[in-house]
């Protein structure tokens, strides 16, 4: 899920990806992308739980991975 | 209110937590949340409204988008911290996503309690809370087209003071 901005940036609001580890992931995707995806400020949730980092995620299948820009408030 | 855009919070007694996706009546809600709570010496409440400006930098829209899985829910858990944190009667959160136009209401808190000091502190503090911490992101539309809104320092103070 891409949210915010990065919804823009990504051109969707969505991909389907296959499972695998996080890295896998991202490598397979536009490489601008990626990098916009990977800023300093950009929150990681699987399934609707916040990560620390994306350190060790590995995706199963069914899993819903959003990448969360700064919130810009109500 | 069981509309697919409007889910109300399980669990919670005192508070009350939507998400809407189409416009409400803030006149209306506060009306049926007064009328809920006769017990409550004092109801604080707090409405947000789209500015309406004139000039070449006017919004002529705002979106809100939001996330399923969490902004619903991040919502009802600053609902029951708020109620957890003053003692309070009820506690009303309403928020909008999706388009609105200049006069459309955003969000809606209202905080009823028995004494006004709470009421008022719990409606600051959740209406702090949805402008900082909430999962949304905003993006507005003027005669130069659509931008997205970055965070403004002033939320971050905001949050500060609790």
């Amino acid at each position: 899920m891409f949210l915010g901005r990065l919804e823009d940036i990504a051109g969707m609001g969505e991909l389907a990806v296959n499972p695998g580890p996080l890295e896998h992931v991202l490598a397979a995707l536009d490489p601008a992308l990626a990098v916009e995806l990977l800023g300093e400020r950009v929150r990681m949730a699987l399934n609707g739980a916040l990560l620390g980092d994306g350190g060790g995620v590995v995706l199963t299948e069914g899993d819903e991975l959003a990448f969360l820009p700064p919130v810009s408030g109500g | 209110m069981n509309s697919p855009s409007c889910r109300q919070s399980a669990g919670a007694e005192v508070a009350e937590v939507r998400l809407l996706g189409e416009s409400f009546s803030a006149a209306e809600e506060l009306a049926a949340f007064t009328a809920a709570h006769p017990e409550a010496g004092g109801i604080v409440s707090f409405l947000g409204q789209v500015r309406a400006e004139g000039g070449p930098g006017a919004v002529e829209a705002l979106e809100l988008k939001h996330y399923a899985a969490m902004t619903l829910p991040g919502m009802e858990a600053l609902a029951a911290g708020t109620s957890a944190r003053w003692s309070l009667d009820g506690l009303l959160i309403i928020h909008r996503h999706g388009l609105m136009y200049p006069g459309d209401p955003i969000v809606l808190v209202a905080a009823a309690a028995r004494h006004r000091r709470d009421a008022f502190a719990a409606a600051d503090f959740a209406m702090d809370h949805l402008k900082s911490q909430s999962w949304f992101w905003k993006r507005e539309k003027t005669a130069a087209g659509w931008r997205w809104i970055e965070p403004r320092a002033d939320d971050h103070r905001d949050l500060a003071r609790w």
